[in-house]
């Protein structure tokens, strides 16, 4: 009796967390639409900014050339850290012990630390100024210890067998790596590099200070310019366009929602092709 | 009589566990041989020693010689060249996450074969030395996770004779797989080893008494009776032989 | 280990001796017809041969089970075949003595047996001696004994000489003893018989504890 008293009550408890769960999402969900689709009009996606009409397109396009560079960068280096630590490093090798630190020290950084430090380095030291690339740089030291730490973990779910029966067929390293290992990682990188992408589109802190808060089109890397979310940071922190603002939000939860849509669509290609 | 291995005063350390001790032992060309004894008796690990499978092991040293049809495998051989002469077939089968035909093309195309027709001829030839080409010819480019694990493991059989190795190593190919699989595996390497010399471990002495020509039994790191089948299951010599192969081990 | 297993070797090996038992009581219940002209004695050795038939029926059973239950090998698998070879033996030398019991039951209306009969006793003694001794040697795995077996079969020929020769006399001395004679004769030949299926139980015996058969590996 008291087994079957106690199983209610966990039945009990898992519902009630999962229906809390969804409640709150569906209520974030339904106040940004309430309040931001009545206000989403045409001139909020005009070529030009001006004061007048707040258009978001600009702070659209910087987005997606911001989050392309950063992965260009980062995506790269992470994962042939990946590669390095799961397939060549030795074990107890004293490099290993290193990086692994550092990425676990870098996840842990605040955003803002970024900034502060890609103000200092890329904006000061380097003297690029307020610039996309200067962005692109600090979001792809953020995303770095994502990318490396979700790389690892995929290329190490790979299972040893699928390694033995490349090696076993005269296969060398290098293409046992390239040929069988990482087609069969790419499901779980691609998984990281989303992660990755949404901590890019949803940054402000970091971008503020590096890329800086300029509304236009972005012509060259060292033009200063504001992403979507920092656009929408701007908006509410300057109190006149409270309304823009939330349309912004609408549009900035449609690209995050077509993000994932579309990750778990190409994870579900790659993966498709890879398991069958 | 020539034979295709022959392995003099072999020892094997995982760092100070000593694996291996003082094997002695020609294997014949063509023909099965079989490898028995319990878990951790270091049967193998003697097979892996025979296409260096236990490089990628850590810790692992190895004394004594190793000859493949006369050359030394751990001298000046190559080991990716090494791999493709020595073929292993693991326990449990490992397609690799991609088509059949990829599965089987990688091996050559590792090796350099780059031709269409050529490669369409190598897939169709290993897949029928394998004895699976007809269940498989109609879904040559779907994944090879489909299929069932007998198919699997008669893939990865294939995959391993579409390399053309000389010798074939098979590290308990049938533990994971139903007797009507199994079987198939069975009349299979029977028809192979007219042209490929075939090591298999086995924990099922049944299976060595069906399949092998000849028997090694292991015990703790050591070959304790090594001979014709027929003999060793007949008419063991040696005591620990006996008492293991009839059940009435320790 | 495999406690089972061996249980039912044990069962195997008590069935042997006890088959062994009927059909040394078979030989020697017959010899006792012959000497003492029982019609009734023989009457029962022929009824008993139904026993030994059933025993070996039995014990052919428990061999199937185990081969295929235990798939023997080694020292099992040759324990197993060779009680399966030994019983077919075991039965015909029961056979042969239910056949000697036939005859004495012709010979127990005739007024008198004619010949001496020692040789023939002593062949009956020396058989028994020999069939126990297989049956023994099969179950210590005694070889020294399965070979005694094998060298008595010479003492058994050499008996069989002198009882055809004791009856060639009688019949020299009196055509009339012919057909008389000619059963006793009939009655030496099942002995002599019964000796070389004894050799052939120690042959087998033999196999079981060397692998090999008559000098030859049979594997």
């Amino acid at each position: 009796m008291r087994n079957k008293r106690s199983e209610g009550a966990m039945a009990a408890i898992t519902w009630i967390g999962a229906i809390l769960t969804i409640g709150i999402l569906l209520y974030i969900i339904g106040f940004i639409l309430i309040k931001g689709l009545p206000h989403l009009k045409p001139s909020l996606f005009a070529l030009e900014y001006n004061s007048e009409n707040v258009s978001m397109l600009p702070a659209i396009i910087t987005t997606i050339i911001m989050t392309i560079i950063a992965l260009i960068i980062a995506v790269p280096l992470g994962v042939c850290a990946a590669i390095y630590l799961v397939e060549y490093a030795k074990r107890g090798n004293k490099a290993v012990t290193l990086i692994r630190m550092t990425t676990e020290t870098l996840s842990g950084i605040p955003s803002i630390v970024y900034g502060l430090f890609g103000l200092l380095f890329f904006v000061t030291y380097l003297g690029w100024g307020y610039s996309v690339l200067a962005g692109a740089f600090t979001m792809s030291i953020m995303i770095l210890p994502l990318i490396i730490r979700s790389s690892e973990e995929a290329l190490r779910a790979v299972p040893d067998s699928f390694r033995e029966g490349s090696f076993g067929l005269g296969a060398g390293k290098l293409r046992t790596v390239a040929k069988i290992v990482l087609p069969t990682a790419t499901p779980g990188i691609l998984s990281g590099i989303i992660l990755a992408v949404g901590r890019i589109v949803g940054e402000t802190a970091a971008l503020i200070y590096t890329a800086g808060t300029v509304a236009q089109i972005p012509v060259s890397p060292m033009q200063s310019a504001r992403t979507l979310a920092v656009h929408m940071y701007a908006l509410s922190s300057e109190g006149l366009h409270t309304n823009e603002a939330y349309a912004t939000a609408v549009v900035l939860l449609i690209v995050v929602i077509l993000i994932n849509l579309a990750s778990t669509k190409l994870a579900g290609r790659f993966g498709g092709k890879a398991q069958g | 009589m020539s034979y295709c291995f022959e392995i003099k005063g072999l020892d094997l350390f995982y760092g100070e566990f000593q694996a291996l001790k003082n094997i002695n032992m020609n294997i014949e060309e063509g023909g099965i041989t079989a490898y028995i004894g319990p878990s951790g008796c270091g049967k193998s690990t003697l097979i892996k020693t025979l296409n260096r499978m236990n490089d990628l092991i850590e810790g692992c040293k190895i004394t004594g010689e190793i000859k493949l049809f006369g050359e030394d495998i751990y001298g000046n051989m190559d080991v990716n060249v090494l791999r493709k002469r020595v073929g292993m077939v693991f326990q449990k089968p490992n397609p690799f996450p991609m088509s059949v035909y990829d599965n089987i093309a990688f091996g050559p195309r590792t090796h350099g074969t780059r031709s269409k027709a050529q490669l369409n001829q190598i897939v169709e030839e290993s897949l029928q030395k394998a004895a699976i080409w007809d269940e498989v010819k109609d879904r040559l480019h779907k994944s090879a996770l489909g299929l069932s694990g007998g198919q699997q493991q008669r893939l990865c059989i294939a995959r391993a004779l579409a390399v053309n190795p000389e010798v074939l190593l098979l590290d308990e190919p049938t533990s994971a797989l139903d007797p009507i699989s199994t079987g198939k595996i069975e009349e299979l390497l029977l028809t192979l080893k007219e042209k490929y010399s075939i090591i298999i471990v086995t924990h099922n002495m049944q299976q060595a008494t069906r399949i092998s020509d000849n028997t090694a039994f292991f015990l703790l790191g050591e070959v304790i009776e090594y001979g014709k089948t027929e003999d060793l299951f007949a008419m063991p010599k040696d005591k620990r032989t006996e008492d293991y192969i009839t059940g009435r081990f320790g | 280990m495999r406690s089972r297993f061996d249980d039912l070797l044990t069962t195997l090996n008590n069935s042997m001796i006890e088959m062994g038992a009927l059909v040394e009581r078979a030989i020697s219940q017959a010899s006792q017809a012959l000497l003492e002209q029982d019609a009734e004695i023989a009457r029962r050795v022929m009824e008993g041969d139904e026993a030994i038939d059933q025993m070996e029926k039995e014990i052919e059973g428990l061999c199937l089970k185990l081969l295929l239950q235990q798939q023997p090998v080694a020292k099992d698998l040759r324990q197993i075949s060779t009680a399966l070879k030994m019983i077919t033996d075991m039965e015909r030398i029961g056979d042969q003595a239910a056949d000697i019991s036939e005859i004495c039951l012709y010979l127990a209306n005739e007024h008198q047996i004619i010949a001496k009969q020692e040789h023939i006793q002593q062949m009956s003694k020396v058989t028994i001696k020999m069939v126990t001794g297989a049956i023994d040697a099969f179950v210590k795995k005694d070889r020294e004994l399965a070979d005694w077996v094998i060298a008595q079969d010479d003492e058994v020929d050499a008996l069989y000489t002198a009882v055809k020769k004791d009856l060639i006399n009688l019949i020299h001395d009196n055509v009339e003893n012919g057909e008389q004679a000619f059963d006793l004769l009939q009655i030496a030949k099942y002995y002599e018989r019964i000796g070389d299926h004894a050799v052939n139980l120690a042959e087998w015996v033999i196999f079981s504890i060397t692998g090999e058969h008559k000098n030859k590996r049979v594997l």
